[in-house]
Parts: C-alpha cells; sequence; structure tokens
C-alpha cells in the first residue's frame, strides 16, 4: 500500500491485557483507536467519541477510564486491562453472571458494562440499587438491559463473596 | 435441490485470526453435521439483540431430534435461494421462519432414517431418534446423525414430511440462552466495526452540515497532508434518474470521503477538509417499486423545528384524504351533547444504534463482496447490483451481529456507499460514521401529530370517533386498528406535509406513535364517561367482536381483550396495589401480536420515576420464554425512554442533537426497578415480538403521568415542559 505521505515513526509502548505492546502510533491517539486498529483487540467499543455512552471503558491501573478520551500517552507505563483480558475464559464473577442471567440482547454495550461494574464491585463489595444506578449511570445500553445488568451485578457480589 | 457441500465456511475468524474449517455434510440449508456427529444449524436472519440466531435454530433443532446444548449455531451468508426472505423487520422473523424452519429440521431427521433404513434394510416405521443417534430397536442397531448425514443428503428430498404436535416440543417453549452470550461477555469479534480484511483501508463521509445543503466544492490539499491519508475525492451515490425502491432512502447523494489507513487518521484528516457548501434547492428523486415509475420533488427549505410546528397546525386545519368512514360521524358530532378534542405532538427520533453505521466492501470490477451490519439483505443487493453494474451472484454480502438495528438498518444505503468507495479506491474498505455521523445523517422516525375527537351524548354514550393525523413527511394512521370496529360512526384522515428531512422506519413505524396518542384520549375518554379505562376498553372490544363495525378490522378482539384482563390481574388492578404509585394503563396491536401495560410511577421533585410496570403479552407460542421476557423488558425501558426523552430537532436544516450529551437516552438510574411479563398460553403460532411491546408503553406513562400530576401529557416528549397548548 503506498501513502503519499510517511509518517514519522512514533513510538509507544503499552501494557495490555499484561502483554507489552510496542507501537508505531501517534501517542495523541485515544486509547480506544490503538486498542481497536493498532492492536486488534476489539472488544472495546466506539459509541460516542466524547465519554458519554460507557461503550469504551477499560482499566487504567484498576480504575475505569473512557479509552475513546483517553490518549494513549497516558497509557503508558500503566496497566491497562480491556474485557478481552477481564479474566480467562470468562471466569470473572460478572460475567458468569451475565451468562447466568442472560443479560445481553445486541451485546455491543456488554464490555463496557461489565469493566464499569467490575471496579464498582471492587470498590464496594456489596452495592445496593442505588449504588449500582450511581455507578452505572455513564453506560448506556439501547437495547434497555438494565433491570438484568443490576441483578447481574447484585448476583455477581453474592458470589463474590 | 440437494447440497452436498464440502467446506463450510465461516463468516469471521476467530479471536486468534484462525478460519476455523470442518467437513460438513449439508442436508439442506439449514443443516449441517459432521462425521462426529457435530449439528451446525444455520441462522437465515440477521441478529441485532431479539435473539433470532438462538430462537430460530431452536425450531429447527426442535424438529431434527438433537441436544440442543450440543449444537453449533452459525449465521447464515446472504442466500435467498437456500436461506428465504432473511429480513429482520416487522418483527417477522418467528412468524415467517416457524414453519420453513421445522420443515427443515424434520425433512432432514427423515432423511436421516431413511439413510439408516436403507443401509440396514428395515421398514423406516420402526425406527426412532433421540438427541442426533437413530435407533432400530429390534435389530439393537443405532448410528448418529454423523454418520448417516453423507447418505442422506444423496436422498431426494421427500416432500410433506409430518411435523411434531405442539404438546410433544422439547426444545421450543424451553428457555434457552443466547448462543453468542459468551464471545459478547468476552469481548469477541462479532460486530460489524469489528470486522478485518487484509489491506483493509478504513474511509469516512464529509456530508452537508444540514438536510438541504449540498457539495459545491472543497479544498483536500491540507487534509492529503496528513498522516496515513491514502485519498480524498467526491463520489455520486445514485445517478440522476436512478429508480430508488422503497429502502433505497439515502440521506445525502454527493458524499465527500476521505480514505486512510486507521479510523483516529481518518478522523483527523476530515477536520482539515476545507469545503463549501450550497442549498440543494428543490430536488427531484424517482421512485420505482410497486406504484410504477415516479418523480418525487424534495424540498430543498432548510428546517426548523418551530417553523414544522406551525406548518403541521396550518395543515391540520386543511381538508385531508379519507382513510375509512363507518356511519355517519358528521351527523354525529352535530348531534352531540359533549366533544371531546385532544392533539398530541411528536417529535423526530433518531434511532442511536450503539454501534454506528458501518460496512466493509472490496468490489472489484468482477465482483463484490460486503461484509457488516444489514437488516435487510435481500432489499439493498438489487440496488448494489444496479449501482455497481453487476450481476447480483457476483455480490456477496455477509451479515455481522448487528450493534442495535430498530429499523435504520433496513436501508442499506451504507452498503452502497462502502461499494462505490472501495470500488474507486481499488481496495478493501471499511466505512465508518462516527457518532456525529449516525446521529445527523439518519434516516429518522417522522415527527407526528394527530387530533381526535369523540362525540358523546347527554347519556354519556360514545357516539363517534374521529381521527385526523399528519406528519412531516409521512403520516401514523392506521385506520383499521382499535377502536375501528367498535364505534358505529368513525372517521379516520390524513395528511402529510413533504420535507427533505429522510425518515424511515424506528421500532413499530407509526404504530409508536399511534400508540401514544390513541391510548392517552382513550383513557381521558374513559374518565370524561365515568368508567374504569380497562372496562372501557373491553366493553368496545366486545361491540368489535359480537358485532363489528366496518369490514377489514385488523385486530382479533379476543386476542386485544386477552392482554388486557391479563395485565388487569398481574398487577392487581382491582386491589391494593392498585394504589401504591400513580398508575397508567394501556393496550396496542401491531405486528401481528398484542401487548398490555400497566405503569406505576412517582414524581420526585417533579421528575417521572417509573417503579414497576406489568407487561402482558400475546405473540401466540413463546419460542424462548426467558429471552422473550428479556425483549419485553427491554421494549418496555426504550418505550419509557422515548416517551420521556427523546426527540430530534433543527435549525435551518441542522440536526441539533449529534451525540449524547445532547441526545438524552434512558439511562440505568431512569430505568424502572422491575418489569413483571406474563404471556397469555396458547397454541397459536407464533408471531412477532419486537416491536409489539414498545408502542402501548408511550401510552401508559402518559395516563400514569397524568394520575401522578393532575395534568394531562399532549406533546413528547413528556419529560420537558408541557406548553398549555391543548390542540393544534
Amino acid at each position: 500500500m503506498i501513502f503519499s505521505n510517511l509518517s514519522i515513526p512514533n513510538m509507544i509502548t503499552l501494557n495490555i491485557n499484561k502483554k507489552i505492546y510496542k507501537l508505531d502510533a501517534d501517542p495523541e491517539t485515544p486509547l480506544l483507536w490503538v486498542l481497536r486498529d493498532h492492536i486488534g483487540l476489539v472488544g472495546t467499543k466506539y459509541g460516542c467519541g466524547v465519554a458519554q455512552c460507557g461503550a469504551c471503558v477499560v482499566h487504567l491501573d484498576g480504575e475505569a477510564v473512557r479509552s475513546c478520551v483517553t490518549k494513549a500517552s497516558r497509557a503508558q507505563g500503566k496497566k491497562v486491562v480491556t474485557i478481552e483480558g477481564l479474566s480467562a475464559s470468562n471466569s470473572h464473577p460478572l460475567q458468569k453472571a451475565w451468562l447466568e442471567l442472560d443479560v445481553s440482547q445486541c451485546g455491543y454495550c456488554q464490555a463496557g458494562q461489565i469493566m464499569s461494574a467490575a471496579v464498582l464491585l471492587r470498590e464496594n463489595k456489596n452495592p445496593s440499587e442505588q449504588d449500582i444506578n450511581d455507578a452505572m449511570a455513564g453506560n448506556i445500553c439501547r437495547c434497555g438491559t438494565y433491570l438484568r445488568i443490576r441483578e447481574a451485578i447484585q448476583l455477581a457480589a453474592k458470589e463474590s463473596v | 435441490m440437494l447440497h452436498f457441500s464440502g467446506l463450510a465456511k465461516f463468516a469471521m475468524p476467530n479471536n486468534d485470526g484462525v478460519v476455523p474449517v470442518l467437513q460438513l455434510t449439508e442436508i439442506n440449508g439449514y443443516v449441517k453435521i459432521s462425521p462426529d456427529n457435530m449439528v451446525t444449524l444455520v441462522c437465515p436472519n440477521p441478529e441485532f439483540g431479539q435473539n433470532v440466531m438462538t430462537s430460530l435454530p431452536m425450531m429447527v433443532a426442535e424438529e431434527l431430534g438433537v441436544d440442543w446444548e450440543k449444537v453449533v449455531v452459525e449465521m447464515g451468508p446472504h442466500d435467498s435461494v437456500k436461506l428465504g426472505p432473511q429480513f429482520t423487520g416487522g418483527s417477522n422473523s418467528m412468524r415467517m421462519y416457524w414453519k420453513p424452519l421445522r420443515e427443515a429440521g424434520a425433512t432432514a431427521r427423515n432423511m436421516l432414517m431413511l439413510a439408516a433404513a436403507g443401509s440396514w434394510s428395515v421398514p423406516i416405521e420402526e425406527l426412532t431418534t433421540k438427541e442426533g443417534v437413530i435407533y432400530h430397536d429390534k435389530s439393537g442397531r443405532k448410528a448418529t446423525y454423523g454418520e448417516m448425514a453423507a447418505k442422506a443428503a444423496a436422498i431426494p428430498v421427500p416432500k410433506g414430511v409430518k411435523l411434531k404436535s405442539v404438546k410433544d416440543f422439547n426444545v421450543v417453549r424451553t428457555s434457552q440462552k443466547n448462543v453468542e452470550g459468551a464471545k459478547i461477555v468476552s469481548g469477541k469479534p462479532l460486530f460489524g466495526l469489528d470486522y478485518k480484511h487484509e489491506g483493509m483501508l478504513i474511509a469516512m463521509i464529509q456530508h452537508p452540515p444540514a438536510f438541504g445543503m449540498k457539495l459545491k466544492s472543497f479544498d483536500a490539499s491540507a487534509a492529503l497532508k496528513m498522516p496515513g491519508i491514502k485519498d480524498v475525492f467526491s463520489v455520486k451515490l445514485f445517478e440522476d434518474g436512478f429508480e430508488q425502491g422503497g429502502f433505497d432512502v439515502r440521506t445525502f447523494n454527493d458524499l465527500l470521503v476521505v480514505v486512510g489507513k486507521t479510523t483516529w487518521e481518518v478522523m483527523n484528516a476530515r477536520k482539515k477538509l476545507i469545503v463549501a457548501w450550497m442549498p440543494a434547492g428543490d430536488t427531484k428523486d424517482t421512485m420505482g417499486g410497486r406504484g410504477g415509475k415516479k418523480e418525487v420533488i424534495v424540498p430543498g427549505e432548510l428546517e426548523t423545528t418551530a417553523t414544522q410546528l406551525i406548518k403541521m397546525q396550518e395543515y391540520a386545519k386543511k381538508p385531508a384524504q379519507q382513510l375509512r368512514k363507518d356511519g355517519d360521524p358528521e351527523t354525529a358530532f352535530k348531534n352531540a351533547a359533549q366533544i371531546i378534542e385532544r392533539t398530541y405532538n411528536a417529535p423526530f427520533l433518531a434511532h442511536n444504534c450503539m454501534e454506528p453505521m458501518n460496512f466493509f466492501a472490496h468490489v472489484t470490477d468482477e465482483k463484490a463482496l460486503l461484509v457488516g451490519p444489514l437488516q435487510a439483505p435481500g432489499w439493498t443487493e438489487p440496488t448494489l447490483a444496479k449501482v455497481l453494474k453487476l450481476p447480483p451472484e457476483k455480490i456477496e454480502i455477509q451479515m455481522t451481529r448487528m450493534g442495535g438495528g430498530f429499523g435504520r438498518r433496513a436501508y442499506g444505503h451504507y452498503l452502497v456507499e462502502a461499494a462505490l468507495i472501495s470500488r474507486k479506491v481499488k481496495a478493501p474498505v471499511k466505512l465508518i460514521y462516527s457518532r456525529e455521523d449516525d446521529s445527523t445523517y439518519g434516516i429518522y422516525r417522522p415527527m407526528y401529530t394527530a387530533t381526535y375527537r369523540a362525540a358523546l351524548d347527554s347519556n354519556k354514550k360514545l357516539l363517534a370517533f374521529h381521527v385526523k393525523g399528519g406528519g412531516i413527511p409521512e403520516h401514523a394512521i392506521h385506520a383499521n386498528r382499535f377502536p375501528a370496529g367498535a364505534v358505529d360512526n368513525y372517521l379516520a384522515e390524513s395528511w402529510e406535509i413533504p420535507s427533505n428531512i429522510t425518515v424511515g422506519a424506528f421500532r413499530a413505524p407509526r404504530s409508536n406513535f399511534n400508540a401514544a396518542a390513541e391510548q392517552s384520549f382513550l383513557d381521558e375518554l374513559a374518565e370524561a364517561m365515568g368508567k374504569d379505562p380497562i372496562d372501557f376498553r373491553l366493553q368496545l372490544l366486545k361491540r368489535a367482536k359480537e358485532n363489528p363495525v366496518g369490514k377489514n378490522n385488523e385486530y382479533d378482539a379476543d386476542r386485544y381483550a386477552g392482554v388486557l384482563e391479563l395485565v388487569r390481574s398481574k398487577s392487581g388492578w382491582n386491589g391494593a396495589e392498585h394504589n401504591k404509585f400513580s398508575r397508567g394503563v394501556a393496550a396496542y396491536f401491531c405486528h401481528n401480536s398484542y401487548a398490555a401495560h400497566v405503569v406505576d410511577l412517582t414524581l420526585k421533585d417533579g421528575e417521572p420515576y417509573i417503579e414497576r410496570v406489568f407487561s402482558a403479552i400475546d405473540c401466540g407460542i413463546v419460542i424462548n420464554p426467558d429471552a422473550a421476557a428479556n425483549m419485553v423488558q427491554g421494549a418496555v425501558v426504550d418505550g419509557i425512554g422515548n416517551s420521556l426523552y427523546g426527540g430530534l430537532t433543527h435549525k435551518d436544516g441542522v440536526v441539533e442533537e449529534n451525540n449524547f450529551h445532547k441526545y438524552r437516552v434512558i439511562r440505568m438510574h431512569e430505568a424502572p426497578k422491575k418489569i413483571d411479563v406474563s404471556f397469555v398460553q396458547n397454541d397459536i403460532d407464533p408471531t412477532g415480538l419486537g416491536e409489539p411491546p414498545f408502542p402501548p408503553v408511550f401510552g401508559a406513562v402518559a395516563n400514569a403521568l397524568y394520575k401522578a400530576s393532575g395534568k394531562r401529557y399532549y406533546q413528547q416528549p413528556f419529560a420537558l415542559p408541557q406548553s398549555n397548548v391543548r390542540s393544534v
């Protein structure tokens, strides 16, 4: 493939799901697009690009961040965990609960929902409905699976004890 | 026609990029079996969250007689010869495939048994099957389906194979989990945006900033200097005079395209484009289809919501087209002791699929490969064939899982766009809409209004019913729906205002407005007549059943009454539960199924909050009960969200809500605490569920809001301040 203009290599190093990646990408690129286009980890979704929908939530040193507005440079030297790295073979209590209650409809937002819920559950072992509503208000589900998401978080909390 | 296929092809590689290849014998388009007895069932219809990839193959498995737990499901390619209409929309999947899929399963089973009977020289009547194994008890012989598959595939396809009786079902009517659930929660590539192809470029379209504008000229020199950018060009979607089918709706015809290596690079380069736009003026579209070829003038006006509203008020006063008339409504209104007249308005709505529009295309002079999220491949393929000047058999369409659809992805203009771009750059390309693109060049739910009038005599008896509805650019009136058939004097009329705002199907088209307006009006009418809102509806339905007025009434009055009775009992309508919260009811029939909801609501600091919802549904046989309940719950949440918050406005042709910070969609804390779903139990052939539960939510919310606030809600979205204007 011939490109009319050659870009100067911008090497960035990222630790994603315990694996080191050295990439030729503009450090200003949002982490979302580095994950999706450069590394091929497409479980993290593009929904809005402006931190409104939560489809792109990943963990940066254990904190939930919107990867669509997080520059790749900010992730350097930190540990990134995406849905693909949340557990081996769907063993995280949230993934198990999601499957048990058959939460998903179209499924597009669910990785982001689970990644947001994972941080909630780590911080709060027994979240009330109000706690869940507060923590999950940044994640949109257009199919309207909110009730099952709530229930799945509570089920996972019970299973995690 | 027999197909003995060697290799089964999977549409998408697994996570490690490996394409699994298995030796499978294809018994028919829906059933493939490997020698080691792995049964693969092919889902014909695209999946957008309605769970067809699970429920449709369940029908095949039921008749084939295999262990559902061991079945592998794959999405079929577009192949209408083998796989039927392949259309996801209109809540049609269950209805459309109920017979063909059961026949496919039963016929395949019969062929496997014939193969065994032939091999063992025994009569087929002596054979039985259980979970993918054929038994001949007399001789003690047995064989797996896999062992008989190759032989079975060579047998002429038998006709008229007997189907199982409903009482013998053991797959259908059991709750089975989403076959892609595990892939979803682990982030596997399932969606169009996840699709990758060797040498694939990314393309985005810069579209005019407003409806009514078009491309004048552009300077791409700065954009072309941006890293990763390959090309910038303009392309015409349809040539002048192109005969458009009903689903060839497209928002803009002259597209300015940026193509590059990665999404972020293309997004950045797009900002460097220097573009001049100009008013499109009135334009001409050529429409084909059933009514024959006709020219349609699309007005060039740059529309503004306030002006649209005024225009609707003007049109509402003009004579309209009569859709249905029973009895003598004019005289009845003249003689009425009391006339109740109310007008309802609803805005344009955007679908807001979580996965923005996108499609992959690789087009050469000889053939085209297209991969991505699409509801109706069979409607888009002929358009692609015409535009690309390729025979349909040279066009391969593969459907990925869709991140939502709601009707939006029935309009395949974005495939045509992707195909033209790929042909131009001579490379595989994925066209991606940004969220802003998706929001601002949509195929929206039209803007609607309707005025309802009822004539009562001095004893508060209903003499006549009149609805006059219109919209931009389409009206919503279903003239033959309830309460047509239940009132002696009835009149339905409609009008439409041409517009350049592109519109199309949105979850339960037209019904999603009618149910809101009509069910609110019936509530108000019941109150004026001093009747309980459920009793009032049931009395009308009794009349429609026993002595129906007019012809062509679309609904079954018994089944309509059935969901109302079920929701009355489940919600404790006549008991202590009734007064716990502010309560509203609504019911509706559309897309062949019946739905009723009771909404319990409270106002917290003036903001409506839905405490709980009781839903009663009649969609005949429920294929997959827990998944069906999930879908109803989703439709209820969606209905609450759209009725309270949904709305798209224009200013000088510009869509004002371009992303989720401006377009309010329902979020977790606004969803009800509980949604209790009940299904009417019967053995009627199944009908759909994606749409029917959605429309009556709007009416039930409006009626509950009235109970809470003492104010009637006539204008959607209800969470916005309501003006005091009662009628247009």
